[in-house]
């Protein structure tokens, strides 16, 4: 006990016997009871009230810093990590910075590039925290040149009110040059360069029997960043050395991921390819875990994050570590103010397009069994022609005058649920259209209406249908700025192929916010269904019942 | 065991009566904005504290998968131009979209014809210092570098509770 909140106390004295510098954080708390509900499958917890509460404090003096995170699960919420449980500090830190350098003792977030390497950070809703628990340096020597190093084992899980560690060490440096800074005669060039590299490394003992599995795993890239005008390309690559682990069935081939960005954008236009190729590329601290547990690095889907109800829980689709080739394009386009199709406001049309395949693994001329492990051979963007992912959308933005406004949007989703699991009700590739009709309507400087209308049509195959069938969703939504809301929403599942299961989601969320305050009360059904935030997906169980919430920043 | 803990929360508590006796001005009641260092848009390193702008600046977080944070900055858009000529403030766009939609902002920050000063925070460092819980929140900065006034949420006419508040450091 004295262990755990001594350095809670010792932080709080500092604060207070300073009693000056920079304090802010924040406070969220959620709690929920639950009712039982047959019907939609929904079970009442055995403790029937549920909560989750964190408090983040961050504290600056001068050049000192100092910072932590209290957080409380009695019991978790649901849906959250099951081994949550608890309360007590789950990230604490104390640090230096000026603008030579910047040190950090105790736990810190901290992204190499992209992330395809390195990436520590934390995602409430999705109770993902993968923080590195030890020592990080970030030096800036001369203007433009970045240098970091880190050391530290990853927060696994909280229990009893206590981090826990995973089995490996990870240790890592990263550089990072902007030649135009750093090279005085570069300034004025037109052509605008960053080169960055990073070399990243586990140490887990081996632990296998049967196997002599190696122990340190290296992985290692670069990366570079050029603009020219209205002209951005930037591109990485990073390779995994021989990392047998439960993810890949103990194979030892490489791995690799390969990222591209290519885009154009102007005043009023917007334009973007990006292509995407990982193989083999799960990296963890501890190689006998899975699900999202210590992995180390972060390999995001390379597709648009939607916000619509149906389009955004229902066929979300996440990276497969193990191996895919992605491509996406998005483009954004506003029609001038004062022209016929723009009107007084302008008109923004948008559209975005990305698909995702199977990458082709070779194994002629392999043989399983020998003595190397290797189980395949691929290449970076070498794809096949197995679909996982399909998403062509596009959206129109219009303001007819300052009382009224619409978008209109349409989705063509396809995911192939063999591979990226989400339903346990069909096989094969899900295809489905989606429509959303958005309208705003303001009756007075401080009342506000909104509606949403969607609908969600899944594409029959040989007549029958498939998953869950259709789905209609209808939202109304009611504002008084700056401190009320109230909102009304229900999705219908009026295509399910079993009769019981036509299923109404009501629910009724209220709102109060004051300044950096809010509350929110909700009543109703939720329905099952992965929550994404970032290509990061968990899955969230039905549910009946009320949910009542609280954040406050400082 | 027990005896350093009540040391320690016997000091605590003393320190609590001390600080109630301090000098407010010297307090932590002035909010800063904290140092971190981010990256502009196109890819230059910022320095969150210095940015160098006159006048007052509004900090709204948001993020492109976030309708109301979009909302928010596309109706302030529209009023944009007056707002600065009357008091000079200066919006600052901080996108939370991490690697995943990262490269979709430039796309609709100028798709949408915005001119706001546009920041990157892919990994939070700045959403955390700040303590921001979720998208959209928005902090209003006086000349002299203090938080002043912040909101979470936008609800349509926000934006007007915004330019009272702005006009209130300016003295307009």
């Amino acid at each position: 006990m004295l262990k755990r909140y001594l350095s809670f106390f010792f932080f709080l004295e500092c604060t207070l016997v300073l009693g000056q510098g920079n304090l802010t954080g924040n406070i969220e708390s959620t709690f929920q009871y639950l009712n039982e509900d047959t019907i939609i499958g929904a079970k009442q917890p055995l403790e029937k009230g549920l909560i989750n509460s964190y408090m983040n404090v961050f504290y600056t003096y001068g050049n000192f810093k100092a910072g932590l995170r209290m957080e409380s699960y009695l019991p978790r919420i649901q849906g959250y990590p099951n081994r949550f449980e608890g309360t007590g500090l789950g990230m604490r830190y104390v640090g230096y910075s000026n603008e030579f350098v910047d040190v950090t003792l105790g736990s810190f977030y901290e992204q190499f590039g992209a992330g395809l390497a390195l990436r520590t950070y934390e995602d409430r809703a999705l109770g993902y925290d993968n923080l590195l628990d030890g020592a990080r340096i970030i030096v800036r020597p001369v203007k433009g040149v970045v240098l970091k190093g880190v050391y530290g084992t990853q927060r696994l899980s909280f229990q009893q009110g206590q981090i826990v560690h995973g089995a490996g060490i990870v240790r890592g440096i990263d550089g990072e040059i902007h030649l135009n800074e750093a090279f005085k005669k570069l300034d004025s060039l037109p052509l605008d360069i960053v080169l960055g590299g990073s070399f990243v490394s586990k140490y887990q003992a081996d632990d296998d029997e049967s196997l002599i599995l190696p122990e340190n795993v290296a992985t290692y890239g670069g990366r570079t960043k050029l603009r020219y005008k209205n002209v951005y390309f930037d591109a990485e690559y990073v390779l995994k050395e021989q990392d047998p682990s439960a993810d890949n069935n103990k194979i030892y081939n490489y791995g690799h991921a390969a990222v591209f960005n290519l885009s154009y954008t102007k005043k009023g236009f917007g334009l973007l390819v990006s292509g995407k190729s990982v193989d083999n590329m799960s990296y963890r601290s501890d190689r006998n875990k899975d699900l999202q547990d210590v992995f180390i690095n972060y390999l995001p889907a390379l597709n648009k994050t939607h916000t619509y109800n149906l389009v955004a829980t229902l066929y979300p689709y996440a990276t497969q570590p193990m191996g895919e080739v992605a491509y996406q394009a998005d483009f954004l386009y506003t029609i001038k103010k004062g022209s016929k199709l723009g009107g007084k406001y302008g008109t923004t049309i948008g559209a975005n397009y990305s698909t995702t395949f199977r990458p082709n693994q070779h194994t002629s001329g392999i043989n399983l069994l020998d003595s190397s492990r290797v189980a395949y051979e691929t290449h970076p963007f070498d794809k096949s022609d197995s679909l996982y992912w399909q998403d062509i959308n596009f959206n129109i933005t219009k303001k007819f005058n300052k009382k009224f406004s619409t978008i209109i949007s349409y989705y063509n989703i396809k995911i192939n649920n063999d591979v990226a699991k989400i339903s346990n009700d069909s096989k094969g590739i899900i295809h489905s259209n989606i429509a959303v009709l958005e309208l705003a309507y303001k009756i007075n400087p401080k009342h506000s209406l909104r509606m949403e209308l969607q609908g969600l049509f899944v594409q029959r195959e040989n007549g029958n249908i498939k998953d869950k069938g259709n789905w209609a969703t209808a939202l109304i939504e009611y504002t008084i700025s700056p401190s009320y809301f109230f909102s009304f929403m229900n999705q219908y599942n009026y295509g399910n192929p079993d009769q019981e299961k036509r299923v109404n989601y009501p629910i009724i969320t209220c709102g109060y916010i004051r300044e950096a305050t809010r509350f929110t009360v909700s009543y109703g059904r939720q329905r099952a269904g992965l929550f994404c935030v970032g290509g990061v997906c968990r899955f969230v169980p039905a549910s009946n019942g009320l949910t009542l919430s609280f954040t406050q920043s400082f | 065991m027990k005896n350093p803990l009540f040391i320690l929360f016997s000091i605590t508590f003393f320190s609590m009566i001390c600080l109630g006796q301090h000098d407010a001005s010297t307090s932590l009641d002035n909010k800063k904005i904290p140092a971190i260092k981010l990256k502009d848009m196109s890819g230059k390193a910022v320095n969150t504290a210095e940015l160098g702008l006159k006048g007052p600046v509004v900090f709204s977080f948001w993020a492109t998968w976030c309708a109301p944070c979009k909302k928010e900055l596309n109706t302030i858009h529209d009023l944009y131009p007056d707002w600065q000529e009357e008091t000079g403030v200066t919006l600052v766009a901080v996108s939370i979209d991490d690697e995943k939609t990262k490269s979709q902002v430039p796309v609709y920050v100028n798709g949408k014809a915005w001119n706001y000063v546009v920041l990157m925070d892919p990994n939070g460092d700045f959403k955390r210092a700040m303590g921001v819980n979720n998208v959209p929140h928005t902090f209003l900065v006086d000349a002299d570098g203090n938080i002043v006034y912040s909101h979470n949420n936008f609800a349509p006419g926000d934006e007007e509770k915004l330019y009272q508040e702005i006009k209130k450091v300016t003295g307009k």
